[in-house]
């Protein structure tokens, strides 16, 4: 019987001879990551257990990027626990404000996630890498402070599920119309415990950003990771690469516990509408939800590509009077590509603000709080209750075109409303 | 083990946010947030809690974030267990990790609110005093048996990895 590549790529990192999905593994680690809110309480685990030196400070990435640039008093001392923790440990991969970025636009821009690799990050969302044929995967503060200790981490091997997009995409539609629409479809424990694999001839077509957008919401229908086999496109993508990487493809009689094949040749913008990201309208069909707020950015749609879709749509153009449009830059590279590229002019020209990569409003944290009775369309990845501020406040899920578009209409638009 | 206490009920799919708003992650001092725990959707619910009573939950129970503090405020607020129909992946791993008591039953339906629980963590096995009903949850696999039997990641770990500590 062959093996999925996500079973390949544990069994890889691990001395044993076969894998089992539902088994449980102790593996050695590749890279692991911590952010602001989560390795704070990795280092006092780690700290407390009376180990002194990590394992290797080459393989352990501390970005402060949730509430950084700090907020208030007490995350300015989260954020401090980590650049004392990295100047103690020489921990060359701590990027302070400046270099900082979100984190999951950040790694895979620096190559310090390459195909084969088996990454853990102290943050749901480090599932993005699959997108580069690696396996990554959310795990909690204890299980950082236990790789810091000795490399490695438990697992319990998933099951795979393979998920085909056939057809072509059509315009304004992308990565992440096609990972609303599979979570609508499946529901957010539709994965439960799985690692997804995506692929079909659309998702072959995908620039790499896309794929980023799709892997990233993998864990919001509960899957552990979320793998796209790496092509031509990927290994464009991570060359030059700083390191030996190995790319592995799942076998052609490999056992998936599901698989789901759609034809998505038809597929509209989706959104996801209040308060999860499984209850999913097409864009067109939501044009009477008029909004207070629009957010583009975050580490699911903050990336370059990203911000000239937006740019393309708002060029020329002012937002609805009354509405805030916030854009994020998910990386200080992108930033600057923006600026040289006359996208943040194009943003602050149409009315919006152009912010430091931070994560703020994505999880209600600073840089676009809603209040009680607001509406925010966001680019990004949740929509629970009260996830960008008041629990009397409404999230909707879409992609950067259906937000720009929005925010020029000051209600939920499909972009073809404002060509 | 046997923990005996009152259920709080809960619905499908509480994600991490409803357990602890993000608002409060720049502390991680159980206590501190304890006293916010599930605040968005039930915010009376700290103070309802005395110690020992249990969560009841439906399907996919802490869906969302990674944040350890999830598990960390249930503890904080004074729940001594949660007993759920299923358990997101990285909640299930924060549990087992910090030792946070925890079972899977197909029988939630069956528990109503304020119900009298008594659980066995050893047999698996949940006595409804209340409804006068015993319900059985799914077993733990050997390895996380052992994990949960030291107390959680890092003494089963420290017991394993005994170079590189600092000197006591």
């Amino acid at each position: 019987m062959g093996y999925t590549i996500s079973e390949k790529i544990l069994l890889a990192h691990t001395d044993k001879k076969d894998i089992h999905p539902g088994e449980f593994i102790e593996a050695k680690i590749d890279l692991c990551l911590g952010n602001d809110i989560t390795a704070p309480l990795a280092i006092a685990e780690f700290r407390k257990s009376g180990f002194k030196k990590v394992f290797d400070n080459k393989k352990i990435v501390l970005v402060p990027d949730h509430f950084a640039p700090a907020k208030d008093l007490r995350s300015a001392n989260q954020c401090k626990i980590l650049a004392n923790f990295a100047k103690e440990q020489r921990i060359k991969n701590y990027f302070e404000v400046g270099c900082m970025g979100i984190e999951h636009a950040l790694l895979p821009e620096q190559k310090l996630v390459l195909p084969g690799d088996l990454v853990i990050g102290a943050d749901s969302h480090t599932c993005t890498y699959g997108a580069l044929g690696c396996y990554a995967t959310g795990v909690g503060s204890t299980d950082l402070a236990r790789a810091f200790i000795d490399g490695k981490c438990w697992f319990k091997v998933p099951h795979s599920i393979k998920f085909i997009y056939k057809g072509k995409l059509k315009k304004w539609v992308g990565g992440k119309d096609l990972i609303l629409y599979t979570i609508g479809q499946i529901g957010v424990d539709g994965a439960l415990y799985a690692a997804m694999e995506f692929t079909g001839e659309a998702v072959k077509k995908l620039p790499v950003d896309d794929r980023f957008a799709m892997s990233n919401m993998a864990i919001e229908a509960g899957g552990r990771a979320g793998v796209i086999e790496p092509d031509a496109l990927t290994l464009k993508y991570v060359r030059p690469a700083p390191r030996k990487f190995k790319v592995y493809a799942s076998d052609k009689d490999a056992v998936y516990a599901k698989v789901y094949e759609w034809d998505v040749s038809k597929l509209e913008p989706q959104v996801a509408c209040p308060h999860l990201p499984s209850n999913i309208k097409p864009a067109a069909e939501l044009s009477s939800v008029l909004l207070d707020q629009v957010v583009i950015g975050s580490c699911t749609n903050g990336r370059i590509s990203d911000l000239r879709i937006a740019a393309k749509i708002l060029k020329g153009k002012k937002i609805k009077a009354g509405l805030r449009l916030i854009v994020i830059p998910a990386t200080q590279k992108i930033y600057l590509e923006a600026v040289k590229e006359g996208l943040a002019e194009i943003f602050v020209k149409a009315g919006g603000v152009f912010s430091t990569p931070t994560c703020g409003p994505c999880l209600g944290g600073h840089m676009g709080i809603l209040t009680e009775g607001e509406t925010c369309l966001a680019t990004t990845n949740r929509n629970f209750i009260g996830r960008m501020g008041s629990p009397k406040s409404f999230v909707y899920l879409s992609n950067p075109a259906v937000a720009a578009a929005s925010a020029i209409k000051g209600r939920i638009a499909h972009p073809e409303e404002v060509r | 083990m046997i923990i005996k206490g009152k259920a709080h009920k809960f619905g499908n799919d509480i994600n991490t946010d409803d357990i602890i708003a993000a608002k409060y992650l720049v502390s991680t001092d159980a206590k501190e947030l304890g006293g916010h725990c599930m605040e968005t959707i039930k915010p009376d619910f700290a103070k309802s809690v005395k110690e020992g009573d249990i969560i009841v939950a439906g399907k996919n129970f802490g869906c969302g974030s990674s944040r350890e503090h999830a598990p960390l405020a249930i503890n904080g607020c004074g729940i001594k267990a949660v007993v759920a129909r299923s358990f997101a992946g990285i909640f299930f791993r924060n549990a087992i990790n910090i030792g946070l008591p925890f079972m899977e039953s197909e029988d939630v339906d069956k528990i109503a609110d304020s119900d009298l629980l008594e659980i066995d963590l050893s047999s698996g096995i949940i006595k409804n005093l209340t409804q006068n009903q015993t319900y059985h949850s799914q077993p733990f696999p050997e390895f996380l048996r052992q994990i949960i039997q030291e107390g959680g990641l890092m003494n089963y770990i420290s017991t394993r990895c005994k170079s590189n500590r600092a000197p006591v």
